[in-house]
């Protein structure tokens, strides 16, 4: 299973050795790295024909979502299926929970239906970590308001590894509303980790001076970061922040943080232009460069999948996956 | 018969007094203080050898919930366990449902004091339903009983109302205990806006959102001359702000509560609901000036801003939970530990700031040991190591992030208007 030779060669471990996935900040160099490893394994099984393999079958893994998503919940939905998982999916909006049951009273009542995993989407920061502390299964972090969004930055981490072979001396910009974004959060502490150089771009209401804990630059002029980037990841932006004045209209966001075609010709040729999505065309990312070679968003989309397999494997323990064991060969 | 205290170190802030005395209590006065008295046969004798001797503790600010939330806590539930904890007076604030705004709930939560073992202050509001909007009858509500103002819980936001009623309770010598916090700027912050807010992605609320509504009550206060008592100081700018305005001769006092000496926002990750209160938790920085302001006097008072809340309320996402934390029964143990023990502060500068500076804010004839005064006494063994578990409250509600923690100083009698309403052997309710 050496896929990264780059990488793998220097792995000693074969599981994760933990309960929950919460976040970035708890996971070690080696432990991204072997999760990036083993999707790289996970995504030749699910590019293939005959897609599943049984390293889940018996299991149940439950999506929780109170916020509103399609490909994080579809993504961890199809990698639990297809490691032959069964799958239940608590509809939020039309559950017990709008009768106002409690999240611990919702997840235990999962539990009681012996749930293994949850996958769990909250607008409230921390959330997930509350959860953990007051269940006995797994709890793994699809994005927990402002904080945290592991398997995305796993991803875009996989994305670029997948390009590039290795993070180590690339230069990386997260561009957008880095105050608000779980992803930004994410991703600057994995990319780190993996030796990037990384710098946060925004408006000033956006990027608050107390990112300067990471170990991570940080500018207000797009322009000038531009020309030195190998790697852009632009941000969603949201419409609400408009009326809290973290600034003044979407028009003058666009004329200053967009990645538009004209900014798109200062960039090196061969950039890698990411977005989390869903996107916002026209707004923080024209049409063009969103279509262009460059851009990876869709691959990223795949290769979530990958990831997130990898993530149950190796939260289950990560057992020997030999080719007699996978169901289509 | 009379309950006479022997052997014990007694210190007694008011008259600065510290000393190796005994006292003797007589109905519901201090009949006698001196050296060797010898009892009588009938009386009672607590020997307060390797202990400490205090004025009853004063607590100028709780939550006791009723009426409105009988569920979470009752002015009698709330009094057996301030007893407990070494206290014989406390303010309970209006923001009850509803609100302590006429005359009538001020009497009823007198009332209600009545059954319990010590001594119930209540604080009225400052605005009509606690809206903020037009000042309540001061001059009724203080001649009924209420003893300070105060809208906490929330700001009064509109400075005119807040400039009109520091100017119309002038009349009747009434302090206006302010929740100084721009609810704007605070923006509904969970948790202290720095790096630990941004790390865990939960909105901050800003040391300016509390610092901006001080500085303008003490421009108010030197407008007015009202009284003002600035509630739970938690950043050191805010002790500096407070300091001036003393510097400028303006009528201003202010308390601190435990938890702001004791922890900093690093305690969110760990604790999540159980550490979210408002004021939030500090930095290591504020923490350090609140231990400073206190050192120097700059704050005179600790209260506890003792906030039961039930265990479904606060078993929830974080950032949805309720602030407030309860903190009655960890004040003691936090005050020698944190303050006595780790920050060398003597016993007079810790426990001025529960008896003498209270009474003194309060215009209470309590806080001090004299003859002829009421028998509110407490008696701590500084010395008694204790381990904050669930076993340790009595209070129905745990919700605390001292959970855990291994502190010093153990209540062993409480004594109020001469009634013992406390001791650790032989609990008495």
């Amino acid at each position: 299973m050496t896929f990264f030779p780059a990488v793998s060669s220097k792995l000693t471990m074969s599981s994760l050795n933990r309960k929950d996935l919460l976040d970035i900040e708890s996971l070690s160099k080696e432990e991204i790295l072997l999760i990036c490893d083993t999707a790289k394994y996970f995504k030749d099984v699910f590019t293939r024909d005959i897609k599943s393999v049984p390293v889940l079958r018996g299991k149940t893994v439950c999506t929780l979502f109170y916020e509103p998503s399609t490909r994080t919940r579809l993504s961890f939905e199809l990698a639990a299926k297809m490691l032959s998982a069964n799958t239940i999916n608590v509809p939020v909006d039309t559950s017990s929970v709008l009768k106002g049951e409690s999240l611990i009273d919702t997840v235990h009542t999962l539990e009681a239906m012996k749930a293994d995993y949850i996958v769990m989407r909250h607008a409230a920061s921390l959330a997930p970590h509350f959860l953990s502390k007051n269940i006995k299964g797994s709890v793994i972090n699809a994005g927990d308001g402002f904080h945290a969004h592991p398997t995305q930055a796993l991803l875009d981490t996989y994305s670029i590894l997948e390009k590039r072979g290795s993070l180590e001396g690339l230069h990386i910009g997260i561009i957008g509303d880095i105050k608000h974004s779980r992803v930004a959060r994410c991703d600057v502490q994995a990319f780190t980790k993996l030796g990037a150089k990384v710098t946060l771009c925004g408006p000033s209401t956006l990027l608050p001076d107390e990112f300067r804990q990471y170990d991570a630059d940080m500018t207000y002029n797009l322009d000038e970061l531009l020309p030195e980037l190998d790697v852009i990841n632009m941000l969603r932006i949201q419409r609400e922040r408009q009326k809290g004045s973290h600034f003044p209209s979407i028009r003058e966001y666009h004329l200053l943080y967009a990645l538009t075609e004209e900014r798109f010709k200062k960039c090196k040729p061969d950039i890698i232009v990411m977005h989390p999505g869903p996107m916002n065309r026209g707004i923080e990312l024209d049409d063009v460069v969103a279509d262009s070679p460059n851009s990876i968003i869709n691959e990223q989309v795949t290769n979530g999948v990958a990831v997130r397999m990898a993530i149950f494997y190796l939260l289950v323990g990560g057992a020997s996956l030999s080719e007699e064991e996978t169901e289509g060969n | 018969m009379a309950i006479v205290i022997k052997n014990g170190r007694v210190i007694d802030p008011a008259s600065g007094t510290d000393d190796r005395i005994d006292i003797v209590i007589n109905g519901d006065r201090i009949t006698d203080i001196g050296r060797n008295l010898t009892p009588a046969a009938a009386d009672t004798v607590i020997d307060a050898a390797s202990c400490l001797v205090l004025p009853g503790l004063i607590d100028m600010h709780v939550h006791f919930r009723e009426p409105g939330r009988e569920d979470i806590e009752t002015i009698l539930g709330g009094s057996r366990v301030a007893a407990k904890s070494g206290f014989t007076s406390v303010v309970t604030m209006p923001n009850t449902q509803p609100v302590i705004d006429n005359k009538a709930l001020v009497r009823f939560i007198i009332m209600e004091a009545e059954k319990g073992p010590i001594n119930v202050f209540p604080a009225a509001n400052i605005t009509k339903g606690c809206k903020g909007e037009e000042i309540t009858e001061i001059g009724e509500l203080a001649n009924g009983g209420a003893v300070a103002f105060t809208d906490d819980g929330r700001p009064v936001m509109s400075s005119i109302i807040m400039r009109r009623a520091l100017e119309y309770s002038r009349m009747f010598d009434v302090p206006m205990l302010t929740h100084s916090e721009d609810e704007l700027l605070a923006d509904e912050g969970h948790m202290n806006e720095g790096l630990n807010s941004i790390r865990l992605g939960v909105k901050g609320i800003p040391n300016e959102a509390e610092e901006v509504m001080i500085a303008r009550d003490i421009l108010l206060a030197r407008l007015t001359r009202g009284r003002m008592h600035v509630c739970h100081v938690s950043s050191a700018g805010s002790v500096e702000l407070i300091k001036r305005g003393k510097n400028d001769g303006i009528n201003v006092t202010c308390e601190t509560a435990p938890h702001y000496f004791s922890l900093t926002d690093d305690a969110v990750e760990k604790f999540l609901s159980m550490a979210k209160m408002n004021p939030p938790l500090r930095t290591e920085k504020d923490r350090k000036g609140i231990i400073e302001g206190l050192r120097s006097g700059v704050i005179d008072v600790i209260a506890t801003d003792h906030a039961p809340h039930a265990l479904f309320e606060k078993m929830q996402e974080m950032e949805y939970a309720p602030f407030g934390i309860i903190g009655l029964e960890t004040a003691v143990p936090l005050i020698i530990t944190e303050l006595v023990r780790n920050n060398n502060f003597t016993y007079m500068q810790a426990f001025e700031k529960l008896t003498c500076n209270p009474a003194r804010i309060l215009k209470l004839d309590r806080g001090a040991l004299k003859v002829g005064g009421y028998a509110d006494v407490t008696v701590i063994n500084p010395d008694t190591k204790i381990i904050i578990d669930d076993s340790f409250f009595i209070s129905r509600c745990k919700n605390t992030p001292f959970t855990g923690s291994e502190l010093y100083g153990s209540v062993e009698h409480t004594i109020c208007n001469g009634r013992q309403v406390y001791s650790r052997r032989q609990r008495l309710s």
